[in-house]
């Protein structure tokens, strides 16, 4: 076991490395960059390959390429370049192609404040890239967090065959704090599932458990891959609505039916709470502040901390009967707010947002807390 | 009908259940790919490491003909995958095949970048002059004064010298060929593929549907009497000076052909370097 | 109990450093810290700052907001940051650098540019002050900053450093016997 002081950032990188990432391809952009610059100083040292592209787009389909040639592949951006991601996002998630991609979330829109904290890229994590399809989402609250939440996000790419997002903000990025590295043998690595049979038997995509085995460039399969709908030789069957339907719905299947297994969600002080803070990131520490604040005083409060975004646990809020009032606390103006809102009914949820630039501050927090009190 | 032979002599690189392809009769693809898989029939290449990389369009369906691993990508990005694929599996030979629009239009940065890296991987553009798949519209090859459907009163634009490109970029192996080149284009592909680092190959081929129509040359068959009347043959000439003009000579020839240390190479050393 | 402190100056004094270089060491003497360097335009040229929180507890809100320990090393920092420092907080200042404006609480001053000069490079300053902090807050141990410190610098310039660290240490155990 090794303690560091690191920033999330290098945190983020150093985790990567520990669960096997052996390719990094990306595009200088704050507040991420230092997540490139670790790499690149890093990686040859473990043998594996660092290459700054000419842009995000480039930057997404050389992880793709990389993991098709076999190496666990990562890019890290901000808002930016993940809007410039989102086209190749899209065939990984089509091609189901193991990747981790890193955003370290900034105020947006647009260029927005490219050195100040957002948490507003939560839904296009989501829906960013057209199409229907199912896509993970993490999110690390600590430079720890960054670390053990990057090691996740390689295995389950592995396991789902899916495109990861870390979805870090440019706060718990930039800040350093203690991260224990546990040994070596401690750290559980999971790999994609490879091929039983003999090259003239395999169908790349056929799935007995939603997930097929993978089956990369130069290991004898001949496999087509292609963006197009396809059926399960891989080939392109771009005008059937039978296979287009197969395949959709077991891509967003692999992911929704296995819910449960990815669910990863931080109670504080929920057995006996009537008012329940939702929030996640970085600005999920102003709220645990403001719980711990509020119980002091004798109120009900507890805090419910998403570490896994997306797939959203929604059968854990439906069972949330015993709670009164959720307060979602986000940076952006309701976004996790919609997904509480499906789940346990409009009239049950409230939003202390913010546009982004800061977090909210516990007082802030617990000055709304008083306010829902109130309502109640 | 009666059936002469069983099998095609070069059906082992195929995808035979994905045949018959879905390009258009007069269409010069099927003659480019014929060329390539006779130059892997001629060349040591072992199957099993050849990985073909296409994005989209016509050309862009050659991936999914070719019996190899094959990655047919999004438009455009054929290349930096390829980057990616070959990186992390130095023993694959990478063979990016896609049309001009897709390599030097939306593709365009990567293309510049990859060839200044020298990324070792062997691009061919089949180059017809439009946008074929979407039904002829203008791209970055179309000739000043040529119609398509979206240049409906003639190109305003200059179009790209594909070669030129290329060779500024850094590119170490150019050479220029049409459809009607086959043995010539076939030897370049089998240089192209024995070079080390970022080769191109330039085929002009025809496109009687979408754009000869609209260009007085309607047919395959007169598409290709025009380049053996046009075309002439230049090697080594300085490819800046071998622009693509309605009516004027198609300037054919290997342009390119250098030394230089490759990014594949440099990044191995860099990593025995790190790890001392 | 929550410690705020900020570390104040101008772009180039190695102020980031400072902050890490603190943050570091109170991971050597295992209490829970988290550093939070001040990112932005300010960070290139003009004001800089980082900001340090330290508890025995967990660390929940991770920023510097009314800090209880202000070290300031320019006049603009000074101004910026003295409104923000809590009434029974203390000042820690260049003396050559600031100067005070009004009858400020606890004061600790040393002329850590002077110092930094004297031993040879001004670019130690920040070590000095470092020190200096060490001593007169005792918040992190001897050891501890020593072994951040030379585990942060340049190996050619350890004993430099050692020599600026143990300088500005010296005259903050002065200041706190006073």
């Amino acid at each position: 076991m090794q303690v560091k002081f690191y920033s999330g950032n290098i945190a983020c990188a150093e985790g990567a490395i520990a669960a096997g990432c052996r390719f990094f391809a990306g595009y200088p952009i704050t507040p991420s960059s230092e997540i490139a610059e670790h790499m690149a100083l890093r990686l040859p040292q473990v043998g594996g390959i660092f290459i700054q592209m000419e842009d995000e787009l480039a930057s997404m389909a050389a992880i793709l390429g990389a993991s098709w040639g076999g190496a666990k592949a990562m890019t890290a951006t901000s808002g930016p370049g993940f809007s410039l991601m989102q086209e190749n996002i899209g065939l990984g998630a089509m091609t189901e192609t193991p990747c981790v991609v890193v955003n370290v979330q900034r105020a947006g829109p647009s260029t927005g404040m490219p050195t100040l904290v957002g948490q507003a890229d939560v839904m296009q994590a989501r829906w960013g890239s057209h199409g229907d399809y199912e896509i993970i989402a993490l999110s690390p609250s600590s430079p720890q967090e960054c670390f053990d939440l990057t090691i996740r996000a390689f295995n389950l790419a592995e396991e789902y065959r899916v495109p990861v997002i870390v979805l870090m903000d440019e706060s718990v990025s930039h800040m350093f704090e203690k991260v224990i590295i546990p040994p070596k043998e401690k750290i559980r690595i999971v790999n994609r599932k490879k091929p039983r049979v003999p090259p003239d038997e395999f169908l790349p995509y056929k799935a007995d458990d939603f997930i097929p085995p993978m089956a990369c460039a130069g290991e004898g399969y001949s496999v087509h891959v292609t963006g197009l709908t396809h059926d399960e030789k891989g080939y392109p069957q771009a005008t059937s609505p039978e296979v287009q339907e197969r395949l959709v719905r077991r891509l967003c299947d692999k992911i929704r039916k296995n819910e449960r297994k990815m669910r990863d969600i931080e109670e504080y002080e929920m057995e006996d709470a009537e008012i329940a803070i939702v929030s996640f990131g970085t600005t999920a520490r102003s709220a645990k502040a403001a719980v711990k604040f509020a119980r002091k005083k004798g109120y009900k409060v507890g805090l419910i901390r998403l570490k896994t975004i997306w797939p959203f646990p929604d059968e854990y809020f439906e069972s949330l009967d015993g709670i009164k009032k959720f307060l979602v606390v986000e940076v952006n103006y309701g976004q996790i707010k919609l997904e509480v809102e499906r789940n346990v009914g409009k009239n049950r949820v409230e939003l202390l947002p913010k546009m982004g630039g800061e977090i909210h501050t516990p007082e802030e927090i617990y000055k709304k807390i008083r306010e829902v009190l109130q309502w109640k | 009908m009666e059936i002469v032979a069983k099998n095609h002599p070069l059906d082992k690189y195929l995808r035979t259940d994905r045949i018959p392809h879905i390009w258009c009769p007069g269409c010069g693809l099927g003659t480019v790919l014929n060329c390539f898989l006779h130059a892997l029939e001629e060349t040591d290449i072992d199957l099993k490491n050849l990985a073909i990389v296409s994005g989209i369009g016509c050309t862009g369906r050659v991936a999914g003909y070719i019996n190899v691993d094959s990655y047919h990508t999004t438009h455009g990005r054929a290349i930096p995958f390829a980057t990616g694929l070959k990186l992390a599996n130095p023993k694959l030979k990478v063979v990016v095949f896609s049309g001009d629009g897709d390599l030097f239009a939306i593709g365009g940065n990567h293309f510049i970048h990859a060839a200044r890296r020298n990324i070792d991987m062997t691009v061919i553009c089949v180059n017809n002059y439009n946008y074929g798949m979407t039904g002829g519209q203008l791209g970055p090859t179309t000739p000043l004064d040529a119609r398509t459907t979206t240049s409906p009163y003639g190109n305003i634009e200059h179009p790209f010298n594909l070669c030129h490109v290329a060779a500024a970029s850094g590119a170490v192996y150019v050479a220029r060929w049409t459809a009607l080149h086959v043995r010539r284009l076939k030897e370049s592909m089998k240089e192209a593929l024995n070079k080390k680092g970022f080769s191109f190959i330039e085929v002009i081929a025809s496109c009687p549907t979408t754009y000869g129509r609209r260009n007085k040359m309607p047919t395959g068959l007169e598409t290709m009497k025009y380049y053996k009347e046009h075309s002439v043959i230049k090697h080594g000439i300085d490819p800046s000076k071998a622009d693509i003009e309605i009516g004027k000579d198609i300037v054919v020839g290997k342009f390119v052909d250098i030394e230089k240390p490759t990014f594949d190479e440099a990044v191995h050393e860099l990593i025995k370097k790190a790890r001392k | 109990m929550r410690i705020e402190i900020k570390f104040g100056g101008f772009g180039g004094q190695g102020i980031i450093t400072m902050g890490h270089i603190a943050g570091k060491a109170c991971i050597y003497d295992e209490r829970n810290v988290v550093f939070t360097p001040s990112y932005g335009p300010e960070a290139r040229g003009g004001a800089a700052s980082s900001n340090i929180v330290i508890s025995d507890e967990e660390i929940d809100y991770p920023y510097v907001t009314y800090p209880d320990i202000l070290v300031v090393m320019s006049q603009e920092a000074y101004e910026k940051y003295a409104p923000l420092l809590k009434e029974e907080g203390l000042l820690i200042i260049d003396e050559d650098l600031v100067r005070l404006k009004n009858g400020e609480g606890r004061v600790a001053k040393i002329p850590a540019t002077r110092i930094a000069e004297n031993l040879g490079k001004r670019i130690v300053t920040n070590i000095v002050m470092l020190g200096f902090f060490t001593g007169v807050t005792k918040l992190i141990s001897y050891d501890a900053i020593k072994k951040a410190v030379l585990e942060t610098v340049p190996a050619k310039f350890k004993e430099l450093n050692e020599k600026a660290l143990d300088e500005g240490y010296k005259r903050g155990i002065e200041w706190q016997e006073e």
